[in-house]
C-alpha cells in the first residue's frame, strides 16, 4: 500500500516535472530566434526609421533633419520619380505576366499525360537558376544590339526579303525595350509559381468537374466557373509572392541594363543601393528604403483586401 | 448502340487531338525555356566567328574547340575560378549548417509546445516572411561596419546563427505538422530530453525537409549576388558571382566563347545538384503553396 502511494506521488512528480520542462524548453530553444529577432529584424527596422530623418554621409557627422529627405525625395528627387515609374511599371506588367505564364502551363500540365513529370522538372529548371549571375550574362549576350535574337532576325530577314522585313528591335538599349526584357527574364522563372499552381489544380476534386460536364459546362467555360474559383486562394499566395518579388528586383537591372537606358530599369533596389553603397549617403537612402516599405505594404494590404472580393474559401 | 460507340469514339479522338495540343504547346513553351541554356552550353565549344549570326546551337561539326574553358577558369587576372569557388563556400557552407540547425530547433519549439506568447512568435515569423529584405540591409551593414564584421566571410553567415531564415522555419513547422506527436510522447516517457527527441526521434523523419531547407540554402547562396557585392569589397573576398561581372566588364567580355564557357561551368554545381535531388526540389516547392 505505503510503496503504491510512493510510486504514484514519484509518478506525479516526475508528471510535474515534465510539465515544467515542456514550458521552459521551448523558450530555450527560441532564444537564438529571438535574439535574431531583436538584432537583426526589429532594431534594424527601428534604427533604420531613425536613419531616415537624418543627414547621414557613412564617413561623416549624422545630423538630425526632421523629415528633409522625404521632402526632398518627393518635390526634387527626378531620379526617384524615375526610379518609381520603373519599379511600378515593372510590377504592374510582369507580376500579371508572370501569374499568367505560370497558370497556363499549370492547367496544361494537369491531365494525365506521358512524361508530365519530366517537365514538370524541366520547367523547374530556369527557377533554380534564375538570380544566378550568369543567367544574366546569357541574357546580355541574347538580347545585347547584335546579340542572338537580332542575329536570328537578320537572318531570317536576308533568308526570305520576299517578305515584309522584321525590324531589329534594341532589346537592352531602348527605353521603351528594356524594361521588357528585364520582365521577360522574370517570366522565364516562372517555374515555382507554375509547381504551385499545378499541385493546388491538382487538388481540385474530379467529381467537381464530372458535375460541371453534366451541366454543360466544358473547356473554358469549366476553367472559369470551376477551376479558378476553386485555386483563387493560391492565385492570392503567388500574387503577394512574385509582387514582393518584383518590388525587390536587383539582380537583373542591375546586371543586364545598369538601371538603363535613360533610368528606364532604375528600379528601387538599384537606387538604393546607388544612394547607399556607392555615395554612402545613409540617411537618404533610408529614407528612400521606407518609401518602398511603405509602397510594398500598401499594395500587399490591397491585395489582401480586396481578396474578399475575389478569393473562395470553401469551409 | 452505335451512336454510343460513335460519341465513345468521338471523344476517344478528341482527347487524343487535346493530348497532341497539350504536348504541342509543352514542347514550345520546353523549348523556349531550354534554349538560352543549350545555347550557352554549345558556344563555350565555339570560335568567336561562329557564335553570332546564327541561332545554331551546336558548333560546325569540324570547328569545335575546347579553348575557351581553360581561358574561362583563369577568371581575374589574379586567380582562378577555384579560387571563387573555394571563397563561395567559406561563406556558404557555415551559412547552411547554421539555417539548418537553427531553423530546425525554432520550427521544433513552435509547432510542437505550448508556451506563453507562442501565437506571438508565430505571427512574427510569418511578418519577418512578407518583410523585404531592402529594410534590413543599411542598418545591418553599419551595424556589421561597427562590429568590424564588413569585409569578413562571418557578415554572410553570422545572421544564419540565429534563425533568420522564416522561410525555412515555416517549411518545417508546416512539415511537423503531418508527423504524429506520439513518436514525441512516447520518447518523453522513455524519459528523453525535447532536445534529445528532436535529435534521436524526429531527425530521421525530418530528413526529406532538412534536406530541402540545405538543398534551396546552397542554390541561393550560389545565385547570391547583393550581399556579397555589399558586405565584401577586397579582391582577395570576391564570391564567384562577383568576380562573374568581369565577364561583362573587362577585356574578357569580347571573348565571347570564354564568356559561356565560364556561365557554364558556374552553373554547373547547382544544376548537378538540382538534377541529383529534383524529387526533393519539386516536392518541397509544390506543397509550400498548396498548405496554405
Amino acid at each position: 500500500m505505503a510503496l503504491q502511494k510512493a510510486k504514484a506521488t514519484k509518478a506525479t512528480k516526475t508528471k510535474s516535472k515534465i510539465k515544467k520542462r515542456m514550458v521552459m524548453a521551448p523558450l530555450m530553444m527560441l532564444i537564438p530566434w529571438f535574439l535574431g529577432m531583436a538584432f537583426f529584424r526589429v532594431y534594424p527596422i527601428f534604427l533604420s526609421f531613425w536613419y531616415s530623418l537624418t543627414n547621414f554621409p557613412l564617413l561623416g557627422e549624422r545630423t538630425f533633419i526632421g523629415l528633409d529627405n522625404f521632402r526632398q525625395i518627393f518635390l526634387n528627387d527626378t531620379t526617384f520619380h524615375a526610379s518609381a515609374i520603373a519599379t511600378l511599371r515593372y510590377v504592374f506588367f510582369g507580376t500579371p505576366m508572370v501569374l499568367a505564364a505560370a497558370l497556363f502551363i499549370a492547367f496544361v500540365l494537369n491531365f494525365k499525360l506521358k512524361g508530365v513529370n519530366i517537365f514538370r522538372t524541366a520547367y523547374y529548371v530556369p527557377s533554380i537558376l534564375g538570380g544566378n549571375v550568369a543567367v544574366s550574362i546569357l541574357w546580355v549576350q541574347m538580347f545585347r544590339n547584335n546579340g542572338l535574337i537580332n542575329s536570328a532576325i537578320n537572318n531570317f530577314n536576308n533568308a526570305t526579303p520576299e517578305f515584309a522585313n522584321i525590324p531589329i528591335v534594341f532589346w537592352l538599349t531602348s527605353e521603351t525595350w528594356a524594361p521588357f526584357t528585364l520582365m521577360l527574364l522574370s517570366a522565364w522563372q516562372f517555374g515555382s509559381v507554375m509547381l504551385i499552381f499545378l499541385a493546388a489544380l491538382q487538388n481540385v476534386s474530379p467529381s467537381l468537374y464530372e458535375a460541371a460536364s453534366i451541366d454543360g459546362a466544358k473547356g473554358w467555360r469549366q476553367f472559369r466557373s470551376i477551376t479558378l474559383p476553386i485555386i483563387t486562394p493560391v492565385v492570392l499566395f503567388n500574387a503577394v509572392n512574385v509582387l514582393l518579388r518584383h518590388f525587390q528586383e536587383f539582380n537583373s537591372a542591375f546586371l543586364v541594363t545598369s538601371g538603363g537606358p535613360n533610368q528606364s530599369t532604375l528600379f528601387f533596389s538599384l537606387y538604393i543601393y546607388d544612394m547607399a553603397f556607392q555615395r554612402l549617403q545613409m540617411g537618404y537612402a533610408s529614407a528612400l528604403t521606407w518609401i518602398s516599405l511603405a509602397a510594398i505594404g500598401v499594395f500587399t494590404l490591397i491585395l489582401f483586401f480586396s481578396s474578399k472580393y475575389w478569393v473562395h474559401y470553401n469551409d | 448502340m452505335t451512336t454510343n460507340t460513335k460519341t465513345t469514339s468521338l471523344r476517344i479522338r478528341r482527347s487524343t487531338v487535346g493530348s497532341v495540343v497539350r504536348y504541342v504547346i509543352l514542347t514550345a513553351v520546353g523549348i523556349f525555356l531550354a534554349y538560352p541554356l543549350f545555347w550557352m552550353l554549345g558556344s563555350a565549344f565555339k570560335y568567336n566567328a561562329d557564335i553570332f549570326g546564327n541561332i545554331n546551337i551546336l558548333p560546325p561539326v569540324d570547328r569545335w574547340t575546347f579553348a575557351n574553358f581553360p581561358i574561362a577558369w583563369q577568371l581575374s587576372r589574379s586567380n582562378t575560378m577555384l579560387f571563387y569557388y573555394i571563397n563561395t563556400l567559406r561563406f556558404l557552407i557555415p551559412s547552411i549548417i547554421f539555417t539548418v540547425i537553427s531553423c530546425t530547433i525554432t520550427a521544433y519549439a513552435v509547432a510542437r509546445f505550448n508556451f506563453p506568447g507562442k501565437k506571438i512568435v508565430f505571427t512574427a515569423i510569418i511578418v519577418t516572411l512578407l518583410m523585404p529584405g531592402i529594410a534590413f540591409t543599411i542598418p545591418i551593414f553599419i551595424l556589421f561596419t561597427n562590429l568590424g564584421l564588413v569585409n569578413t566571410f562571418a557578415a554572410l553567415y553570422i545572421q544564419d546563427i540565429f534563425a533568420v531564415n522564416s522561410f525555412f522555419i515555416f517549411m518545417v513547422i508546416q512539415f511537423l505538422r503531418t508527423v504524429p506527436r506520439e513518436l514525441d510522447e512516447a520518447s518523453y516517457i522513455d524519459g528523453c530530453s525535447p532536445l534529445q527527441t528532436l535529435w534521436y526521434i524526429l531527425a530521421p523523419v525530418l530528413r526529406p525537409v532538412v534536406i530541402t531547407v540545405a538543398l534551396l540554402s546552397f542554390i541561393w547562396g550560389m545565385n547570391a549576388f547583393q550581399g556579397p557585392l555589399i558586405f565584401l569589397n577586397t579582391p582577395e573576398r570576391r564570391v564567384l558571382a562577383v568576380a562573374m561581372r568581369g565577364l561583362m566588364q573587362d577585356e574578357m567580355a569580347v571573348q565571347f566563347g570564354a564568356v559561356f564557357a565560364a556561365a557554364t561551368m558556374a552553373l554547373l554545381p547547382t544544376l548537378a545538384i538540382f538534377f541529383g535531388c529534383s524529387k526533393f526540389f519539386v516536392e518541397s516547392v509544390a506543397s509550400s503553396g498548396a498548405k496554405e
